[in-house]
């Protein structure tokens, strides 16, 4: 098992490494300029490029950026909040955007799981119809609409949660996000629990086990929840990078400061800003790989098919 | 219900819902089983032997309806007392808690899929008997590995902490077995347990049921429609056609002294090294769409010996001997006479040569076999 870990770590490591260098160079060929170009003269921009050392060849810049990125050290914005490490700003909006996609993670999850189940049991009956209307809706209508309402009836109809966000009534402020953000993983989740489980349900095993007399909660937690599991949780994963990257649309109308904003800023400001956008896109990347590994290793622990498998590469 | 019935199944019928319409599966069924005998059910797919089994131990899919007949089944409860209870009228949890693995196991047609792909197989053998027996982990973990020995399986303490993807076919059948004989069950059914193995394994398998049958005195139910496999196995065997048992006797009678035209279909159906023909015979026709419900005799379209009255209606049970009845129209005193067909009839004579067997049928000189006779040294 650790030796499946490690290599899994390893490739996980050099995918990173190789989605980096990618990037580096797609950055630098785009069209367009890094800086405020309306507010700077040819001179002041022929010396900012050098001064950043982009002038350089495009292969020692990448050596030169990795130096500082394997220290910590992403530089700073060349034309977003100027000045400013861009360390310190992405640490805020990682803050905000993690906290509030955590919180729509496990609701979305928890719910999710617990009607995905319910509809399973009560196969063909009216909760399991209204799991599928409702994961339907859930997975069509896009998160923003979901705030939108929400903000109108419970901002505006009912003034009891806030308008916008405000980081210094984290809980409270996170509430409307959170809940139209977790819906879309609600619904795939519940959808995705309640056909798993009804496949299981009717394979030859839980047959088997059946005929030995398992029935109720022993047989589901025993034999049809493990094995509905596994694919669950590779759905979730993609999922669960998509909500910690924040939300474009939902940070933009709740006013929350998180790096779905600052990804949209940083491309559509007065200059593509190389330094967040490569920041960003690593940020991106490194938690997808992350995760994925996870799921990996998460298999592995689940599916003792895949253990044997990682078994023999020993 | 008689003195040595361990199993009565009696006008069972069931039917399915379905997006099509309503099928009638199981047109009154009946069916005996014997303490410590072997009973097979045979039949094409679609007859109705699989569903029969299952509303025996509540498998039944959703959408299935009883419509009537009962299930008898006697045991002997915790308290040494002698029940008989009617299977169908007991909730699923009455029947899990109680019947299920506890008196009557069952063993699948395929081993690749029956066992939890995610569970070590010692412990989905020992899962039914820490459920019912109420003994302690290490009682269970010792019968499991005696369990397994009993099944064949070597290096069994090994085995236990295997998952299944790390067995063979054949072995996994037998972890199979030993998790149906797990709790002492009275009563094993078999739903074409050889089917998905190979004929080397099948043999084995087949062998090790019947050698544990003997040991421990199991009444076995084999659905199967492989004829071979009956021989093998069955004292008693039922053929069963579109939702009906259309011929029922001792292992002997069915296959030397076959009464109903399909039961003569299934027998010249079966491959044989000695015969002349260059085709293997196949009934014409398929079984009949339970959906719209054949007024007469459901097999009448695909017999060659169909009379007028099988449009219409439906045979009963003619009696051929104690053992031995069939539900054909032919075994009616005023039906022509019908000899059996040339080539089965011949074929039924080697076989019985071959085995050896001397069988003597019943006087009923209308559907008894020139052949049968000349055996008998008349």
């Amino acid at each position: 098992m650790a030796k499946y870990i490690l290599k899994r770590i390893g490739m996980a490591l050099l995918t990173l490494l190789l989605i980096i260098f990618v990037l580096f160079v797609l950055v630098r060929i785009m069209p367009g300029n890094p800086f405020p170009s309306e507010r700077m003269n040819a001179t002041q921009i022929a010396n900012k490029r050098a001064e950043m050392g982009l002038d350089d060849p495009i292969p020692v810049q990448f050596v030169n950026y990795m130096r500082g990125v394997l220290k910590g050290d992403f530089g700073k914005g060349t034309s977003l909040y100027y000045g400013v490490p861009i360390k310190t700003v992405l640490y805020t909006c990682i803050n905000n955007s993690f906290r509030i996609g955590g919180l729509a993670i496990l609701l979305g999850t928890a719910l999710g799981l617990l009607l995905g189940i319910s509809a399973a049991l009560n196969r063909g009956k009216f909760l399991d119809g209204f799991c599928t209307v409702f994961s339907i809706i859930g997975v069509c209508v896009p998160s923003y609409v979901f705030l939108i309402f929400l903000q109108y009836f419970f901002s505006y109809k009912i003034p009891f949660f806030p308008y916008f966000f405000d980081n210094t009534r984290f809980l409270f402020s996170s509430t409307i996000p959170a809940v139209s953000l977790s819906l879309f993983t609600m619904s795939t989740v519940s959808r995705f629990t309640r056909n798993e489980m009804v496949e299981v349900q009717d394979s030859d095993y839980v047959r088997l086990a059946q005929s030995k007399g398992m029935y109720g909660a022993g047989l589901v937690w025993h034999h049809v929840l493990r094995n509905s599991l596994i694919p669950i949780v590779t759905v979730l994963a993609p999922l669960i990078v998509d909500l910690l990257t924040g939300a474009l649309v939902v940070e933009k109308i709740y006013g929350i400061n998180g790096i779905g904003k600052l990804m949209v800023d940083a491309i559509t400001g007065e200059g593509v800003d190389y330094n967040y956008v490569l920041a960003l896109g690593i940020l991106y990347s490194a938690l997808y790989i992350g995760i994925m590994m996870v799921v990996d290793i998460l298999y592995g622990i689940l599916d003792p098919r895949i253990r044997v498998a990682a078994k023999g590469e020993e | 219900m008689k003195d040595k019935t361990i199993l009565e199944i009696k006008d069972l019928d069931i039917s399915f819902r379905t997006n099509a319409g309503v099928i009638h599966a199981i047109r009154g069924v009946d069916i005996d089983l014997q303490k410590g005998e072997t009973v097979a059910i045979v039949g094409e797919s679609g007859s109705g032997k699989s569903v029969t089994m299952k509303a025996v131990t509540g498998l039944l899919d959703t959408n299935a309806t009883v419509n009537g007949g009962s299930i008898l089944y006697r045991y002997t409860d915790d308290a040494g007392q002698e029940q008989i209870v009617d299977l169908l009228k007991m909730s699923i949890r009455d029947l899990r808690s109680r019947i299920n693995g506890r008196h009557i196991s069952m063993v699948f047609q395929d081993p690749m899929t029956s066992l939890d792909p995610t569970m070590q197989i010692g412990r989905q053998i020992m899962e039914g008997m820490l459920l019912h027996k109420k003994v302690s982990r290490q009682e269970a973990r010792a019968h499991a590995l005696e369990l397994l020995e009993l099944v064949g399986i070597t290096d069994a303490e090994k085995r236990m902490k295997n998952y299944p993807h790390q067995l063979s076919g054949g072995m996994r059948q037998r972890v199979v077995i030993a998790i149906a004989l797990s709790s002492d069950p009275d009563i094993l059914i078999c739903d074409e347990p050889t089917t998905a193995l190979d004929v080397t394994i099948q043999a084995r398998i087949l062998d090790l049921i019947k050698d544990i049958q003997r040991r421990i005195g199991l009444s076995v139910i084999y659905i199967t429609h492989d004829l071979g496999v009956v021989a093998k196995v069955a004292d008693y065997v039922n053929v069963m056609y579109a939702g009906r048992i259309v011929e029922v006797g001792n292992v002997n009678e069915i296959f030397y002294d076959p009464k109903h035209p399909y039961t003569w279909g299934l027998l010249s159906a079966m491959p044989d090294l000695e015969t002349d023909d260059d085709r293997l015979y196949s009934i014409p026709g398929s079984p009949p769409n339970l959906l719209h419900e054949p007024a007469g005799d459901a097999f009448a379209p695909r017999n060659a010996f169909a009379l007028a009255i099988d449009e219409k209606a439906q045979p009963p049970m003619f009696k051929v001997s104690d053992t031995h009845f069939a539900a054909t129209w032919l075994l009616h005193p005023d039906a022509p006479k019908v000899e059996l067909p040339e080539e089965l009839r011949h074929r039924l004579d080697r076989a019985r040569k071959e085995a050896g067997v001397h069988f003597d049928p019943p006087g009923n000189p209308a559907a008894d076999p020139a052949g049968a006779r000349k055996e008998a040294g008349l």
